[in-house]
């Protein structure tokens, strides 16, 4: 016989044990983890040094792990929302998108208004953000509504179109006249700013939300009707058009979230450790989300831990740039092979593989 | 008594904790024609499977013409002389019969299409070997299948449930080959649950119950009341029998509708007219595949008409023509689709979210909320009524076997007490006492004043069931026949166009 037919195949298991659901996604950082430092290896790097750097650093002291815990707020809030959409199978890989749109809604008001003053603007703001990015995911839910457009490619290319968006505000309309022509916004006012949480970091009320918004996302999915409509949506589009659940609304209702979600994310960072609108708000928070959704199972209580994880490789990652000479891509290859490696973990939770019958052994037994 | 062309010995199959086939004896004689009969689950795919070199058994022994057989894969059997025809074709609905042969038997094209034609000459089996396979009935899709095994000369033919999609006229044809096949040296295996067919072409049959043999008898000395005997192991039960009632209102009425779907392989409707009243059974019969699935998506709402077309779907005597799925269940109808996971279930998840599918109408959404009691509530009782054997009600709809599933899904809807209710196949791949069960309750609901639509392939069923049968061909709907008034020949001939020459094609 062939090459090909004396190659193993992929089998699909009767059901996925609950068991291997919850070890893929630990035992992927785990390889993710040992591929990279025999990257670093292979780089010249002292392998001990960067995880020390990577991963140990963050948790040493409050101060870096208040950054932890900062970076978590903005991941953790997206991806929750993309998580949802993700379930009805509604791919919005836009977040990055939505995210800017929100830090732009939320800047209108400090750039429009800086001697506001008063306790109601911050959260005005936030508001202002959330429904910033969920305008802008509704032109990609019309889209695939309307004219079946792929919204995995509206949304990502409306990214490009925000970051241009933003773009323009800051070396136009935007710019702050007295920052000797810094692509930037006027600094915001005290009143704009979300408040800290705990004296002396960055720490902001956004991470409260972030986890407040964590619950109600899981009783959404969880418990609510319109939820499982999603889910049915997801799994099985025949039955839910059987049971009369409409696809449209499942596309509005997942984008709205996404955005909503990604555009408070985007709102929080400018409202918080940013204080001004500037060309660099996302460090690819929108595309990371994605990750930190799938790595947490698409569960609301998963998300929470991977976005810890995912931000710790953010912190970690700065660390061991500066102690151990990591370059800037480090992170980003992390990212990508902790997403592939997790990739092919769920591959093996709902498949095993099939070596070919050794046709000699078995049919003769006496 | 000469060598058999097969035998088995003390044949054992298990999947799991499943014992599909348990120590099978089996001696297939040259030259005949052997039924393996059994109810569905009673393990006749495994059995074939097991021949055919698709699975290896866990034990015993086969001899083929006298010497030890062990295959390893079906292309293994093919070189032996064992070939088989499978109940769901494998053929390329875009390349022509001769192309799709050639896929599988070796040799050029003009000489592969002259034996196509001596072959259809000798046996029978009459196909154009130039004609695209999408352009051909079921019947000549199944004769290109037959010659594609017969071009690889076999002495054993295996035939998984072959008239299953023939209509009567066919099946007459069909055996008439399957004798010419006898007569020029190749055994047959022929499976199927259809008893009198049984009698009218096999020489012998081995029946299966639960994975074991129950006997080998001459299928012509038993009546079809010995086999059903002794294939489900107990009498069979008396159908239920129709009150007369008084025509009620129409709960459903379609006039001349016509439809051409977006799909360019779907069948278009054209002049569809049909009306279903309270306390009446309506059965729809003909060969999946005539426009079947399109008719039923325009019922359930899971395809809508477009704005020009009004008053064509009346449902409770609305309009329904333009209302989605949703609107239409409100209006108390419900429905059992044809496929079972994916559409009348959800495969991943539990019984009691498969509940919620439907019946979230009957309360057991709250402020939003699912109400997780009375939704488990809702799926103790549909299991405890509708006998659907299942661990329980947290168990994944796809863990459940067909006809469970089947029993599930349309318990469910019973349940939600319709005005209307339209089941499209509600036997396939039901064990037989199951399904004379489903049976009963579907007379006893129409008994009770409820409007009813069966789409059906299988007649006795439909003769069963209904007060009216309607014969659905090419997207078009004959003319009600009453049941009663009429013969299941009768049906046959619409099922195949009614016209000769048609039905010679």
């Amino acid at each position: 016989m062939s090459l090909f037919a004396s190659l193993p195949h992929l089998v699909r298991r009767q059901r996925a044990s609950l068991a291997a659901t919850l070890i893929a996604p630990p035992a992927a950082l785990a390889v993710a983890i040992v591929l990279n430092l025999i990257l670093y290896m292979i780089m010249g790097r002292d392998p001990l040094a960067v995880l020390h750097a990577m991963v140990l650093e963050p948790f040493l002291s409050w101060a870096s792990f208040s950054e932890v815990l900062l970076k978590t707020g903005p991941l953790l809030l997206i991806a929750q929302g993309l998580a949802i959409g993700f379930r009805a199978k509604v791919f919005n890989i836009g977040a990055e998108g939505q995210f800017i749109l929100g830090a732009i809604f939320a800047s209108a008001i400090p750039v429009w208004f800086p001697q506001a003053t008063g306790g109601w603007i911050w959260p005005v703001m936030l508001l202002l953000g959330a429904i910033g990015g969920a305008l802008w995911a509704s032109i990609t839910a019309f889209w695939r509504v309307r004219l079946n457009a792929n919204e995995i490619l509206v949304s990502l290319m409306l990214s490009l179109v925000a970051a241009q968006f933003l773009y323009y505000l800051l070396l136009g309309p935007w710019k702050d006249p007295a920052g000797f022509n810094f692509p930037q916004s006027v600094m915001f006012q005290y009143d704009a700013m979300v408040p800290t949480l705990i004296a002396g970091t960055r720490l902001n009320v956004s991470i409260l939300i972030a986890l407040a918004l964590s619950i109600v996302a899981w009783v959404f999915m969880e418990k609510s009707f319109m939820g499982y409509k999603l889910q049915v949506g997801g799994l099985a589009p025949r039955a839910a058009g059987y049971a009369g659940f409409k696809e449209s609304r499942a596309i509005w209702l997942s984008l709205l979230i996404g955005g909503f979600a990604a555009g408070l994310a985007g709102a929080a960072e400018v409202a918080g450790p940013l204080g001004q609108l500037q060309r660099s708000i996302s460090t690819g928070y929108g595309y990371a989300a994605i990750i930190v959704a799938y790595l947490g199972a698409l569960h609301p209580i998963g998300i929470i831990i991977s976005s810890v994880v995912m931000a710790v490789i953010y912190i970690g990652g700065d660390n061991a740039m500066v102690s151990a000479n990591l370059p800037i891509a480090a992170v980003r290859v992390f990212q990508g092979s902790l997403l592939l490696a997790y990739l092919i973990a769920v591959a093996f939770v709902r498949y095993r593989l099939e070596w070919p019958a050794q046709t000699s052994a078995k049919g003769s037994t006496p | 008594m000469t060598t058999p062309l097969l035998s088995l010995r003390g044949i054992s199959k298990s999947y799991g904790p499943i014992k599909a086939n348990q120590e099978i004896d089996l001696d297939v004689a040259e030259n005949s024609i052997h039924a393996i009969l059994g109810e569905n689950g009673a393990g006749k795919s495994t059995l074939m499977k097991l021949i055919y070199g698709v699975e290896q058994p866990d034990g015993g022994t086969a001899v083929w013409q006298g010497e030890p057989l062990h295959l390893a894969s079906p292309a293994e059997a093919r070189r032996r002389g064992i070939g088989m025809v499978f109940q769901h074709f494998s053929l390329f609905e875009t390349l022509t019969v001769v192309e799709n042969i050639r896929l599988v038997v070796p040799g050029r094209k003009a000489e592969l299409t002259e034996r196509i034609r001596t072959l259809g000459r000798d046996f029978g089996l009459e196909v154009d070997p130039l004609a695209h396979v999408h352009a051909l009935s079921v019947g000549e899709r199944q004769r290109v299948e037959i010659i594609r095994c017969l071009m690889t000369n076999p002495k054993l033919l295996i035939l998984d449930e072959p008239t299953s999609v023939l209509p009567p006229q066919l099946v007459e044809k069909l055996f008439d080959t399957l004798r010419r096949l006898r007569d020029g040296g190749v055994s047959i295996l022929f499976i199927s649950h259809k008893l009198e067919e049984i009698r009218a072409i096999c020489d012998r049959a081995t029946i299966l119950r639960g994975g074991r043999v129950t006997g080998h008898v001459d299928p012509r000395e038993h009546d079809a009341h010995d086999l059903a005997r002794m294939m489900i192991g107990r009498d069979m039960p008396e159908p239920m029998p129709a009150v007369a009632t008084e025509g009620g209102d129409k709960q459903l009425e379609i006039i001349g509708l016509s439809y051409t779907p977006d799909d360019p392989f779907a069948v278009p409707l054209s002049d569809i007219t049909l009306s279903v009243r309270a306390g009446e059974i309506l059965g729809i019969a003909g060969i999946s595949g005539n426009g079947q699935s399109e008719l039923a998506g325009l019922i359930s709402g899971e395809t809508v008409l477009g704005r020009e077309q009004h008053d064509r779907i009346f449902m409770m005597g609305k309009d329904v023509g333009q209302l989605p799925a949703a609107a239409r269940r409100k209006l108390g109808f419900a429905f059992v689709p044809e496929d079972r996971l994916g559409r009348g279930a959800v495969p991943e998840m539990s019984l009691v979210m498969n509940s919620l599918l439907t019946a979230h109408s009957l309360k057991l959404v709250n402020g939003g909320l699912v109400d997780k009691s009375r939704a488990t509530a809702f799926t103790n009782d549909c299991i405890r009524d509708y006998d659907v054997r299942t661990p329980g009600p947290e168990a994944e709809a796809g863990a459940l076997s067909g006809g469970n599933l089947q029993k599930f899904i349309v318990g469910r809807e019973i349940m939600l007490a319709p005005k209307l209710l339209f089941v499209a196949q509600p036997t396939w791949g039901v064990d037989i006492g199951a399904a004379s069960a489903i049976r009963r309750r579907l007379i006893a609901l129409r008994n009770e004043g409820m409007a009813i639509l069966v789409i059906s392939e299988e007649l006795e069923e439909l003769f069963e069931l209904s007060d009216t049968i309607q014969v659905l061909h090419h997207g078009t709907l004959s003319q009600p026949l009453v049941t009663r008034d009429t013969k299941a020949e009768e049906i046959g001939r619409y099922m195949i166009g009614a016209s000769p020459m048609k039905a010679s094609a």
